[in-house]
Order: structure tokens, then sequence, then C-alpha cells
């Protein structure tokens, strides 16, 4: 019998020549992920870290970009620990404020590559699987142990096989096509369980399979991947990372799978996430024409250099409705200075869009683009969660790039295929 | 000893607002703001071994412990549920609280029933009506055996101290 990526990951880990869903394995990650959350993961083995030191000094991947710049004493006094803890024990991989949202640093950096285990104390540490990488989250005690022992265990999850056909028609992205599958599958559906993704994946470049990747957690998915391909290794290849330096794991044909399912990607159509779960997935037809007071353009979900160039192809020439506040948030600093230096988001800017500083902020409602209550939020985000973005009363609502930036200029939620 | 019911994806934004995760770690900093924006008198309410229940996904969204220490520190003797979120999952196992996935006591469970529960046992009694789950496996037993994660860790990097000075 054949097996799944995870089980071939995880038997590789645990040194066994094959392992089923259920078996519980001891595995020892290449990196472990974490961000302003390091202060309090670190305060949790304050005196273990004097004692015992960490394990290894080129295992934390430590990002400061949750709340950047600092946006009080707290959170600031919170950053100067982690810059001292850094300075302390030597960690190698430290990026601080204005770097980048975490997700997109490790991969922008070179961290991780195929094959490679990675776990991260924030749940959308799933992303990887775009380099076809096996990363999931865990909570914070389990990275203050990971970093003090090095080691922690994982259950071999089940798969599902997502089989992609055909390629998305612009104005079409990537983000229909994740949510749409989250739509069917269900905010739970995935729970335990790992997802493959199969067929015409070389029609989706690496930033495209990081937007499905990077929301894998909003069906609960433990991991969600996609195979080794040239598109991965020219990628690598532009951030650093030699074709000698990983080895490529993928399933076999004959893997066995708890669960099939087939996509067309010329079927899919532009659809909105609508609030308060990420499930609640609507033809983009039932909502239009839906006011709306704010528009989040960014994250680590969208907020990538395609991103803001299919944004800009929507808003280039024209002016944001005066009643919408257009954020741009860039997923890391090197997205900006392309964006930058190529003219695109200065026609953003110019378009009447207020640029952030690159980080999580309104994401999860921490500072910067906090609802009141009534309001409505179109955002390119990946949760829309009851009080996500700050405020219990208001609405946030999830859809693409294309669509948030026409539906920003119209002021009222837009279909993008019919103002492209 | 009451029964808080819930319903499907009850997520860590309802179980500890997103806002408050920078500004809030410790156990007594969480306790007032548990479940702020799914149930407001939840806070106030809770007593020291009461039950959490609720249906499919439960803690699904971010890596959140706030929501763990919180239940830990109100005393909640365990959350029952059709399913958990993975993360939650392990960040219960890491704290040692309870967690019971049971999907027959929560369709079971009706309001003012009387819910007891025997942990070692494995059952849980509903209005008179006894429901068995699993044992946990021994791998993570051994970790809430320890007194959670943590604990389970430091023993560890003893064993290797130890070990290093005999060898």
């Amino acid at each position: 019998m054949g097996q799944t990526f995870a089980q071939k990951i995880l038997a590789g880990a645990a040194g066994l020549p094959s392992v089923v869903p259920g078996q519980i394995v001891p595995i020892r990650p290449e990196h472990l992920l974490t961000h302003d959350n390091t202060a309090a993961i670190i305060g949790k083995i304050k005196d273990d870290l004097e004692k015992y030191g960490v394990v290894r000094n080129d295992l934390s991947i430590i990002v400061l970009d949750h709340v950047t710049p600092a946006a009080n004493e707290k959170t600031a006094a919170g950053h100067k620990s982690v810059r001292e803890f850094v300075g302390k024990y030597g960690i190698k991989n430290f990026y601080d404020v204005g770097v980048g949202i975490c997700h997109q640093v490790v991969v922008e950096k070179g961290h991780a590559a195929p094959g490679m285990i990675l776990v991260g104390s924030d749940s959308h540490t799933c992303s990887y699987g775009a380099v076809n990488a096996f990363s999931t989250g865990v909570d914070r005690t389990e990275a203050a142990a990971l970093m003090l022992v090095g080691e922690t265990w994982f259950k071999v999850p089940p798969t599902i096989r997502i089989t992609l056909r055909g390629t998305l028609k612009p104005p079409v992205s990537a983000k229909d096509l994740i949510l749409t599958i989250i739509g069917d599958i269900g905010a739970g559906g995935a729970t335990y369980q790992a997802v493959e993704f199969h067929g015409d994946v070389a029609s989706l470049d690496i930033e495209q399979r990081f937007t499905v990747a990077n929301m894998g957690i909003e069906m609960g998915a433990k991991i969600a991947v996609f195979p080794f391909d040239a598109v991965t290794e020219d990628y690598l290849t532009s951030v650093g990372v030699a074709r000698s330096d990983y080895e490529p794991v993928w399933a076999d044909p004959d893997a066995e799978y708890i669960r099939e399912l087939d996509y067309d990607l010329g079927a899919i159509e532009p659809v909105i996430a609508m609030p308060h779960k990420v499930d609640n997935v609507k033809p983009i037809s039932e909502v239009e024409g839906r006011r709306i007071d704010q528009a989040l353009i960014g994250t680590c979900t969208n907020g990538r250099v395609s991103d803001f160039h299919a944004a800009a192809a929507f808003i280039e020439g024209k002016k944001v409705d005066p009643g919408v506040r257009l954020l741009l948030l860039p997923a890391s600093r090197a997205v900006l200075e392309t964006t930058l230096a190529d003219g695109t988001m200065e026609k953003l800017v110019r378009a009447g869009g207020v640029l952030l500083p690159t980080g999580c902020g309104p994401c999860l409602g921490a500072h910067q683009g906090v609802l009141a209550p009534g309001e409505f939020c179109l955002s390119t985000a990946n949760r829309n969660f009851k009080g996500r973005m700050g405020c219990k009363d208001a609405e946030t609502a999830l859809a693409s790039p294309e669509t948030v930036a026409a539906s920003a200029v119209a002021g009222k939620v837009t279909d993008p295929r019919k103002v492209a | 000893m009451r029964v808080w019911k819930y319903g499907d994806d009850i997520n860590t934004d309802m179980l500890f607002p997103g806002k408050y995760t920078y500004t809030c770690s410790t156990a007594e900093e969480v306790k007032p703001h548990l479940l702020e924006d799914l149930d407001s008198e939840f806070a106030g309410g809770v007593k020291q071994g009461d039950i959490v229940m609720a249906g499919r996904n439960f803690g699904c969204g971010s890596s959140r412990e706030q929501p763990v220490l919180g239940f830990k520190a109100v005393g909640i003797a365990a959350v029952v549920a059709e399913s958990f979120a993975r993360i939650f999952y392990r960040a219960a196992i890491n704290q040692g609280l309870v967690l019971v996935e049971c999907p027959e006591a929560v369709a079971a469970f009706k309001d003012g029933d009387e819910a007891v529960l025997d942990i070692e046992g494995g059952k849980i009694t509903i209005g008179g009506k006894v429901f068995e789950f699993p044992p946990l496996p021994p791998e993570i037993l051994a970790i809430r055996d320890a007194g959670g994660l943590l604990n389970y860790a430091r023993a560890k990097l003893e064993e290797r101290a130890n070990h290093e000075m005999r060898s």
C-alpha cells in the first residue's frame, strides 16, 4: 500500500519504514516559528532557559509582526524582551519590526523547503505547504517546550486528496478557489486531516499556492500541501535555496485517501465568505451591492506582489469611493519595495489607499483599522470571525484582492468580472 | 455544577478575543474576558467544577492558549464536545485541561440535565444515561501525568543531563 505525503514525512521523521493514520510519532522539527508571542513563551521558561539554554540557536525563527510598531507600552516591553532573548542566546533567525508578516518572511528568507518539517505558534504556519513543506501550528506552551528540548509528537493524519483541473479564469483567483473549497468541506471538515493538492497545479504560481495553503487551517487541516515542481524550484532558487539543499517528498500514486474531491478551475467563480464563519461562502451575485465601510487588501493571505498588481488593475486612474477606507497591508518589506519600485503602491495610494506598515495589526483587531459597531469590512484576510477586527458588533467578509479592489472603487460589493 | 452549552465551530475569537492576545497572558488577566463575545454571562457566572459542552470543531481558529489557561483557572472540570480543533486539543493536553470527545453525550444533553464525569473510568453520565469515551493514548497520558508539557520537558532535560554526566 502506498503512502501519503504526511505518512512519508512522519515515517521519515520517526525513522520508520511506514506509518499509519492515527499512529503517534516523535518528531524533531527543523524550525520553530514564533512571533510577538515569543515574549509570553520565554516568560514560561525563564528559569529553565537560565539552567539549560536553548536546545539549538538555529531552531527558532522569530519575527515581530503581530502588533508592530508597538501599539502601547505593554507590547513595546514584549518586543524588547524578545530582542534581549535573541541577543542572550544568539538566536540566528530574528526579524525585527518592519521586515514582514512571519509566514511571508519564513518563505521569502528561504527557511522553508520541500520535505522539511516546521512548526509555529501560529495557526497559519500551514502556509509553507505552498513549497512542499510539512508545516503546522502548535500552542505557546508547546513552543516553549520545543525551545528547550527540540522535539514533540504528531499523530499521523488521514489525508484528503483534492485534484485541480484546468486553469482559473482571471479575474477569478486563488482566493476564490480556496474559499470555494472551504465552503464545500466546511470549517471543521478537515480537522485532524491533511490536504494534498494534485492535478493541474502548475498553473498556480507560488503566491497563489501560498494563498491556498495559508487557509488550510480554516477547514481545520493540519497541513495543506502542494507537490514540488519547476514552479517551486524556480521560486526557491530566486530566494537563495539551492536544489541540492532539499529533498522533495510526494504521495505514492496508490496512497489511500479518506476523501477525494475534484475541482474544475475554469468553473470557479468569484465568491465571498460572509460573516462570521469562513465556510459561510456565497456566490458574489448574492451579495452584490452591499455597502462597505472599509476595504483591506494585504495580510499573509493576499499581501504579495501579484495581489497588489491585481488590485491596482481595478483602482489605477480611479478614486476609492469617499465612503470607503481602503487599507493596504503588504506582507513584507520586500513586497513593499517591489511594489514601490514598479509604481503599483503609488497608484493605490494616489487613488486614496492608506498604506500601513507590514504586519498583522488590523487582521486580528490588535491595532490599526479596528471597526466600529455596525460597520462592514471587505477583506482579503483569512478570518471573518465575530470580533476578529476588534469589534463584536461589526462584520468582516472575505474575498479576493480583485473583488476587494473593485468594491473599494464602487463603494459596494462588486463582481470584478463586471468592471474588468 | 452547571453545564454551559454552545454550538458548532466555536472559534478562538469567541473563546478569548484576539484584541487582548498581546496584553493578557496570565490566567488572572484572561479570566474576565473568557467567552466575552460569545456569552457575556460566562465570566461572571462560571464556578469550579462546571462543564463546557459544544458541538463540532470546538476551539477552531488561532493558536491561542489563553482560553485553556482561563478554563483551568476558573476550574472547568472538562470540555465535552463532538470534536475539537487540533491546536486547541494540543493546548489542552499541554496544560492538563480535560477534553472529552463524545458526540453521543452532546446529542443527548438537554437543558437542565445533570452531567457527572468519571475521567479515569472514561464515562460521562447525562441525565442518568451513561456514555463511554475512549482513553487517551499512552504518549499523551504521559504528558498529563507529568503535570503538563513543561514538566514533561523538564524531566526529559534532567534525564539528558544525567545521561551526559554518566557518559
